[in-house]
Order: C-alpha cells, then sequence, then structure tokens
C-alpha cells in the first residue's frame, strides 16, 4: 500500500498561525502545476506497489480550477498503478466551494474533502487571519455534504477568548451537520509566525495551556458521545471514516511527497523537496529533484516508531518491536516505560504498548523519554 | 647581555595585546607568513575564543637595529585578575613592560593593578596608545590620562594599530633604547625564577624561566628552593615559536627547562631554581603558595562516570597547578569532587576545559568561599568551612569569619553613584575615592570576597554601562554572620543547592533563589514545589506547575523528521538533567544563585 501526497503551495492570504510552505502570490501557478506533473512523470518508479491514496494538501488546493485537478490526478493514472477504489482527498477552503465547484468536483475521482472550517465564528476566524468567515464555514459544508459522503472538517481549539462554551458550540455544530470525520488540534505557536511575533510582541495575548486542556477533554468526551472513534490524538473519525492516508505516514507505510515542502518516505530514507517555489520549479525544469534525504538509522526508526504509534489507537506492536529492533530493544522499551505504567499513563493492551486517556495529552513528553538517542 | 631585553606587556582585556603581540612576531620575522594565525601566543583554542590570555607565554625574538643584533624576550601574561600571582611573576622577570592602553577606553583597573606591580619591580614603563587608527579613539584626553598617571612625557608615549602595524618599528626601538639590558653575573651560583609551567603529554612538564644569575646547562643537576626538590636538567633551550634546545642559558636570558616531572604541580610558579651542589644564597622574592578562593563540588551527571571524572580531574591537574580538589559525597549527587580555583573565571575554564577536552558533563555546584568556623567548645580552633555542608550546627557555632578583599574600581564619574549602591549592597565599605581625572574616578572598598563571587561581575557592568573595571586583593578574615540556606524540592533537601548567606541578605536572597530555580526547573507531570530554609523554618517557597500539555495536536503532512529530531533533542537534553528524587534539575539549576539578577 502506497499514497501519494501532493503540495499546492499557494493561499489567498496568510493565516497568522500557519507555518507551513505556501505563497500568496499567484503568478507562477501554472508553471508550478507543470513542474508538479513534471515531477510526477520523474518519479514514477519510485513506487514499488500500488497507489491506494492520493492527497491533495498545502497552501490551498482548492485554489486550482478542475482543468488543473483534472490535469493532475490525469497524469498520476498514466503513470502510477492506482487501485480500483482509491481514496483521493482535497483540503479545501470553504471560500472556494461555491456550489458549482463543488458539483465539479464531485464530478472528479476525488472522493473526500478535507475542508479548513477551524471554527464557525467569526471573530476566531478573524483571529486566526482565515479567509473566510462562519457564513461560508457552514454554507459550503452543508453543500458539501450534500454532494460527498467523505468529508473531514479542522477545527482548531485553545483559540484565546473562546470559551468552554463556545467550544461546545464548535463541535455541536459539526455534529449537528452530521460531519464524519473531525481533525482537531490545539491552536499553536510556531516559531516564525505572525501568530509568535504578535505574541512576542504584546499584540496577542500568549496561549492558556489550561484551556486547550479544557478543551481537549471536552473534544474527547463529547466526539465520544457522537461515536466518534478518536483514532488518532488529533483525528476522529465515525467507523469506516477513518483517513486512509494519514493513518499510513502513523503506520510506516511508504508515500511519495511531489511539489515544494512535500516529504517522502520509501522505507529506508525520508526525503523532502525545497521549500521554495522558485527553486523548485527550476529544478524541476532541468530535471532534477530538488530534495534532501535522510537514511534513518535504526534508533530513527526504532523513535519513528514509538513517536508515531503512541498517537494512534493501534499502539506499538511489542511484537513488531522484537520482530523489527530485536528482544533487547524490546526490553529496553518496557523498562523505560515502567513509570508511565505504574502510573497508567501508559498500558500493554493485547501485546501493544497504549497511551492512556491520561496521558495523551502529553504524548509528546512521553514519546521523547522512550527514544533511545546515543 | 647588554644585548638582551626582557619585557612583558601590561593590558586591558581588548586592548590589543594579543594582535599587537603578533605583529611584533611578524616584523621580526620570528613567524613566517606560512604560520600566520590571530592571537598566536594564546594557544587553547579557549584562550582565542575568548580573546583571553590565561596561561603565561614566553618567545623570544631577534631585531636587528643599528647593526647589531639583539635579543628580545617577551613574556606574556594573563589578563584576569583571577591569574595575579602568576603576572607578577612574569613581571618579576622582566626589566620593562609595554603599557597597552586603547586609545578609545583609556585605563583601566587591571592595568592600574599590574602598572602597579611593574613600577614595584622598578620596570621601565613604555605607554602605547593602540588602536589610534579606530574612529571613536580620542588620543589627545587618553594621552592626558597616561600622563597624569605615569608622570611622563606626552612625546613618550607611542601611538600604534596592531591591526595596521602602524608605529610596532618605533616600538621595538623603544625596547631597545628604552628598557635597560639585564644585570647578573654569569659567574654565580644559578638563580632563576619560574613564571611559568606547561604540560606536555610527551615531554613531561616544561618549566619556563629566567636566569638572574649564573647559567642552566644541559645536564646540570638542579634544585628547586621552595619544593626542595632535586632533578637533571635533561633539556635546556630557547622558546622561539618552537623549542630549540641550547647547550646552556645564561643570566639575564629567558629560557625553558625540562626535567621528566610528569605532574605541573610539583613545579611551582615563583619557585627559584638553583644549582644542587653550589646553590644560591638567596631565593628570588616574592614567592607564593597559591592558595584557591573559590570552592564548588563537581559532580558527573551521570553517577556512573565517577571514575572517568576522577581520571580526567587528574589528567587537568597535571597542566593546571592551581586546581586542587578533594572526593566528597553529596546526598543528592552522589560522589564527586570538592574543588579550590583561584577566582570564578578559573572555575568556568575548568568546568569548560572538561567538556571539551575530555568530553565530561558535569554539575557544579553553588560556589562559596573558604571561611573559618570557630565552636564553643574549642573557640580557638579553626574549622575550615569549604562546603556549606561543613558549617557546624547554629546552637554550637561560636563565631565565623569570612575573607575580606580590598577592590578596586575604576569607572566614570556618572557612574559612581549607582556602583558605590552595587558595592554598600554587597556589603562593601568605601575606603577611597580618588578622582584619577575630571572624569574618571578610582573607588576603593573592602568588601567580602563572597559578594564577588554572587553575580558581582555582571550587575557592576550592568550599572556602569560596561564603563567600569574591576581589580581586588586578598586582605585577611574578617568575623560576620552567616547562615546556611537550604533548598528543597518537591519536599527533599538538595544539599547540593545550599548555600551559605550573609544573615541579612538570606531572606532575600533565598526568595531569588527559589524563583530562578522555578523558570530554570522544566515542568514535570506533577506540581514541584522549592522552599528556601534556614534549619527547619521555611524562609520562601514557589511552585513549578505541572505541565498540563506536552503534544503536537498535528503530526505534520508527512513530515515525521522534524518531530523526531525535536523530541530527540529533548531527550538528549533530559539525559544531561540530573534526578534528584522524582525531579529532573538541569545543569544549570546548580548555578542559579549566581545569576540571580538575570
Amino acid at each position: 500500500m502506497s499514497g501519494i501526497y501532493i503540495h499546492i503551495p499557494f493561499c489567498k492570504q496568510a493565516c497568522y498561525y500557519c507555518d507551513f510552505h505556501f505563497s500568496v502570490s499567484l503568478k507562477r501557478k501554472e508553471e508550478m502545476i507543470k513542474a508538479i506533473g513534471m515531477e510526477l512523470q520523474l518519479r514514477k518508479d519510485e513506487l514499488k506497489n500500488n497507489v491506494e491514496t492520493i492527497y491533495f494538501g498545502g497552501g490551498t488546493p482548492s485554489l486550482l480550477t478542475i482543468d488543473e485537478l483534472q490535469f493532475l490526478i490525469d497524469i498520476v493514472y498514466q503513470n502510477y498503478k492506482v487501485i480500483e477504489d482509491p481514496e483521493i482527498t482535497l483540503e479545501a477552503n470553504p471560500d472556494d466551494l461555491t456550489e458549482e465547484k463543488i458539483k465539479e468536483l464531485a464530478a472528479t475521482k476525488i472522493n473526500r474533502l478535507s475542508i479548513g472550517v477551524q471554527s464557525f465564528f467569526d471573530d476566531d476566524l478573524q483571529f486566526m487571519n482565515r479567509v473566510h468567515n462562519a457564513k461560508e464555514a457552514k454554507g459550503s459544508l452543508l453543500m458539501a455534504m450534500y454532494h460527498f459522503d467523505n468529508i473531514t472538517i479542522d477545527l482548531i481549539y485553545g483559540v484565546p477568548k473562546m470559551t468552554n462554551e463556545k467550544w461546545r458550540n464548535n463541535l455541536n455544530i459539526a455534529f449537528e451537520m452530521d460531519v464524519p470525520h473531525i481533525s482537531s488540534y490545539a491552536l499553536t505557536v510556531e516559531n516564525r509566525t505572525a501568530l509568535a511575533n504578535f505574541i512576542r510582541k504584546g499584540k496577542y495575548p500568549a496561549l492558556d495551556e489550561d484551556l486547550a486542556q479544557q478543551h481537549f477533554k471536552i473534544l474527547v468526551e463529547e466526539s465520544r458521545k457522537h461515536h466518534f472513534i478518536q483514532y488518532e490524538i488529533s483525528n476522529f473519525g465515525k467507523e469506516g471514516y477513518f483517513s486512509k492516508h494519514n493513518t499510513s505516514y502513523w503506520q510506516g507505510r511508504n508515500y511519495l511527497g511531489i511539489g515544494p515542502s512535500a516529504h517522502s518516505y520509501d522505507g529506508i530514507s525520508r526525503s523532502w523537496n525545497v521549500s521554495n517555489n522558485a527553486r523548485y520549479i527550476k529544478s524541476i525544469q532541468q530535471n532534477k529533484l530538488p530534495q534532501e534525504i535522510e537514511i534513518l538509522t535504526i534508533n530513527d526508526r526504532f523513535n519513528e516508531t514509538i513517536m508515531t504509534g503512541l498517537r494512534t489507537i493501534w499502539g506499538i506492536s511489542l511484537q513488531k518491536i522484537e520482530n523489527d529492533f530485536g528482544p533487547d530493544i524490546k526490553n529496553e522499551l518496557i523498562e523505560n516505560a515502567q513509570e508511565y505504567l505504574k502510573n497508567k499513563i501508559l498500558k500493554i493492551k493485547d501485546g501493544k504498548l497504549l497511551i492512556t486517556e491520561k496521558g495523551k495529552f502529553l504524548a509528546d513528553g512521553i514519546a521523547a523519554d522512550l527514544f533511545i538517542v546515543n | 647581555m647588554k644585548n638582551i631585553r626582557n619585557f612583558s606587556i601590561i593590558a586591558h582585556i581588548d586592548h590589543g595585546k594579543s594582535t599587537l603581540a603578533d605583529r611584533l612576531l611578524e616584523l621580526t620575522n620570528t613567524i613566517t607568513n606560512r604560520e600566520k594565525q590571530d592571537q598566536l601566543l594564546d594557544t587553547m583554542d579557549l584562550e582565542r575564543e575568548r580573546g583571553i590570555t590565561i596561561k603565561s607565554h614566553a618567545v623570544q625574538m631577534e631585531y636587528t637595529y643599528k647593526g647589531e643584533v639583539y635579543i628580545l624576550n617577551l613574556i606574556d601574561t594573563p589578563g584576569h585578575v583571577d591569574f595575579s600571582y602568576e603576572v607578577s611573576r612574569s613581571i618579576a622577570a622582566c626589566e620593562g613592560a609595554l603599557l597597552i592602553v586603547d586609545a578609545a577606553q583609556s585605563i583601566q583597573a587591571q592595568t592600574i593593578s599590574n602598572l602597579y606591580l611593574a613600577l614595584e619591580n622598578d620596570l621601565e614603563i613604555i605607554p602605547i596608545l593602540n588602536k589610534v587608527d579606530l574612529p571613536s579613539a580620542n588620543p589627545e584626553e587618553v594621552t592626558d590620562d597616561i600622563v597624569d598617571l605615569l608622570g611622563c612625557d606626552p612625546e613618550e608615549i607611542i601611538h600604534a594599530s596592531g591591526k595596521t602595524g602602524f608605529g610596532v618599528e618605533e616600538i621595538l626601538e623603544a625596547i631597545i633604547e628604552r628598557i635597560p639590558a639585564p644585570k647578573g653575573d654569569v659567574n654565580a651560583p644559578l638563580q632563576a625564577l619560574i613564571f611559568d609551567s606547561v604540560y606536555n603529554s610527551y615531554r613531561g612538564v616544561e618549566t619556563y624561566f629566567r636566569v638572574f644569575n649564573g647559567d642552566i646547562k644541559k645536564g646540570q643537576h638542579i634544585k628547586f628552593v621552595a619544593t626542595g626538590n632535586d632533578y637533571f636538567a635533561d633539556e635546556v633551550g630557547t622558546l622561539k615559536l618552537n623549542q630549540i634546545p641550547r647547550k646552556s642559558i645564561k643570566a639575564g636570558d629567558v629560557g625553558y627547562l625540562i626535567t621528566g616531572i610528569k605532574t605541573a604541580s610539583e613545579i611551582k610558579v615563583g619557585d627559584t631554581i638553583t644549582d644542587a651542589d653550589n646553590p644560591t644564597k638567596n631565593m628570588v622574592e616574592g614567592f607564593e603558595d597559591v592558595k584557591p578562593m573559590v570552592f564548588a563540588g563537581i559532580y558527573p551527571v551521570d553517577t556512573e562516570d565517577y571514575e572517568e571524572l576522577r581520571s580526567s580531574m587528574e589528567k587537568l591537574k597535571l597542566n593546571d597547578a592551581s586546581l586542587v580538589f578533594v572526593p566528597e559525597s553529596s546526598a543528592a549527587l552522589g560522589f564527586g569532587f570538592r574543588c579550590g580555583f583561584l577566582g570564578m573565571l578559573h572555575l568556568e575554564i575548568i568546568q569548560e576545559r572538561l567538556e571539551r577536552e575530555f568530553d565530561m558533563t558535569v554539575i557544579t555546584t553553588v560556589p562559596n568561599v573558604s571561611y573559618h568556623a570557630f565552636t564553643n567548645k574549642k573557640p580557638n580552633e579553626i574549622i575550615l568551612v569549604n562546603n556549606p555542608s561543613d558549617l557546624p550546627e547554629p546552637s554550637t557555632l561560636n563565631r565565623v569569619e569570612e575573607p575580606f578583599i580590598k577592590a578596586s574600581i575604576i569607572t566614570k564619574s556618572e557612574f559612581v553613584g549607582p556602583v558605590m549602591s552595587l558595592c554598600i549592597e554587597k556589603r562593601g565599605e568605601i575606603t577611597h575615592q580618588t578622582y584619577l581625572t575630571t572624569e574618571r574616578v578610582e573607588l576603593n572598598f573592602d568588601m567580602p570576597l563572597s559578594e564577588i563571587v554572587f553575580d558581582f561581575y555582571d550587575r557592576l557592568k550592568t550599572v556602569s554601562k560596561g564603563y567600569a573595571s574591576f581589580d581586588y586583593h586578598p586582605i585577611g578574615l574578617r568575623e560576620s554572620k552567616l547562615v546556611r540556606v537550604d533548598i528543597l524540592l518537591n519536599g527533599q533537601l538538595v544539599d547540593a543547592l545550599s548555600a551559605l548567606l550573609h544573615t541579612d541578605n538570606a531572606y532575600g536572597i533565598g526568595k531569588k533563589i527559589c524563583e530562578k530555580l522555578r523558570k530554570l526547573i522544566p515542568r514535570q507531570q506533577f506540581d514541584i514545589p522549592i522552599q528556601a530554609a534556614i534549619g527547619a523554618k521555611i524562609i520562601a517557597r514557589e511552585t513549578i506547575k505541572a505541565l498540563r500539555k506536552d503534544v503536537t495536536a498535528k503530526c505534520y503532512g508527512g513530515d515525521i523528521t522534524r518531530k523526531r529530531k525535536l523530541l530527540e533533542k529533548q531527550k538528549k537534553g533530559k539525559k544531561r538533567m540530573r534526578q534528584v528524587g522524582n525531579v529532573q534539575i538541569p545543569q544549570q539549576a546548580f548555578m542559579a544563585v549566581l545569576k540571580l539578577n538575570d
């Protein structure tokens, strides 16, 4: 099982918190799409297995016209073996999702929309500098639900001044509209973002992690009531609606990342393209892949298995650890986990090391403690 | 002998000593272009990086002047108050000194104290106004300062620039013309002054000396007067950029000696070398057994590395005789060493050298000075307190004496107020205030040495906006009121964080220590109370709130690498922390008390 990620590095405007790679200048959009098409052709022999998932991420892929999307989908199908019923996701912004656009999208092979709602309230959206407003968020979602079965929305919590009540309201709107999948994450301050800058200058308040923790708790409880399964720390899906593409990241499957800043994994090494549109286009035009490669060491692979496994409902299979890394490493892992097991922050069930409810919001530090570093 | 000149350089840090020395070496062809690099004499990486000289160095140059060849011995000296004894011995080995003054910054306290040392030793002073090419140079005013200080003629001051090489030839001429040739009797019994020693892992300890009388020959049976040890001179020679072996080094000259000595501590700077069979009656004056001023515990971060730390410390001691250490143990940190240092810079240097040269990550505990305690039972018997835990129980304590220093601070007149407030806060008593010029004031204080250890330099720099220089020398012990302030983390006493403080400051500093630790100790999955206590009495309390959120909500696209590296870094950071009870304490927290006002 393999996946293809295609990064569309353009946005209408920059959200204050975002540190993904994108440009707000659309001047070179056409050239970029050609280059992405070329990269898809250049790398057609890299994937050994059939393609089961395709994911258009960004940036804002919904900025692309139907023809542009169709052009890229065609190239994938011409150059790769795609299975009968692949999962093909498009990240979309509510303001791009007009009724006409949704209908056109539904007519392509795209069968899953990931809509960047973030919040159903205008003040939150303004705080984050989102392009769309609350009305567009609800309107586009309603329309999309009508034409697509498989839909996920993004919701951000821990936004300053967002009360617990308002957060509940946000969630309830999603539940009422019967969205089958929610990706929900705490507002996070990344370096070199406007948000970081505003907080440093005192223009924005610092984030309150107690608030974020309360919101997280509400999220976990409310989504459970509405029959969502928290299959990853930030991902909640109804039965049959888990993201196949994202799951493949967490389960160590191979994927190809196409477009500037996109990451690839082939089971042995990780590579990533340059995060610069001009340099990306120039390199691809010369038939050169603008990428850096990191060959994973045994420790790297172990640490990644811990880091990603801990975040998911599937946990870390101790048998797999023993098979891949040997019994000594398995024993070291169990030994390092002792304190957490005692405090019921971790548990072992059916041969799997899992994080408990209590530990979920502390997963990073726990993963780091279980790492093996020289 | 008439064609030998021995000189040192007196300069404040950053006034351009090392660069000017480099130019002298170039002009006398002591180094070729190929060997050229900055701060040539500072051989330790640490010296180059920090731009300071830690060890004394010596180098011999040859220069032809008016048809005659002259031997010029430059003895480079350390430029920090921690090493003032070494400076005094280097000065004693010379007849002259270059006084280098930055044309923009004028004379600093360190320069003055070393200058006085040179004048006491009857050295001929050649004043040099350096960095005259700088736009901020103020030659007229600084010339006045120098004239005031030395009582010299303005014409005697040489204008120079180490950067461009301007004035360097004039300096060489002045060295020959103005500095007197050494005097001495080649036929008298050998009398030579040791001004430094350097450890070489292949050849043992190399001793640097200046011969005053007689000569020292290869193979000679010699004796060190102060230590009483005798050796055979396996090799003697001249210090060019490399060592050049010679048959003998005669009165007036400078050289090196190799005897097969394996540990630096066997050689005492300031000691006199003489002939074992025909010894001199006169030791060179001014010898002192250098005593450590500051004490701190050094512990391995990982308790299993104790033996490795011991062997690293022993190796360090081979080339740093002023480092002393004895094993000690701490309830919190396990086994380690109580170490004595010449001062805070020396402590930092040792800690850094352990990390760089021996790859040892260590925890240094709160430094303290050496107190004398007396109990009621035996009120005349000194109990040496080099560690807070050595202080006898308050109920049995008769009195405590603490070391005092005389501090000299030179600053601009506009900063006199803030500098005085700082010194008074630090329990200083002003003894003198002298206007060197209308702009520049010298202030003298009697102060407890311990106050210098606790964040004095940094604060002096802050209150004077950098325009203050500082020097001190010890003036003995005085009675004082001391208490031990203990720190408890999560209810558990961490002995390595205990500090001896003056009673009047104990509450204030105890509170600040708690606040500082709250910032330095990373949050953990539970609340951690921090308490300061005197005996059973809690005097301050802070709480490190439990970590509530430690998760990146979004796992970036397929970018697993970035997050993995972030967490790996976090794990490595944790490995460098010390677990006491169930609290992880980072290295720098143990030194927190020193930087309370950051």
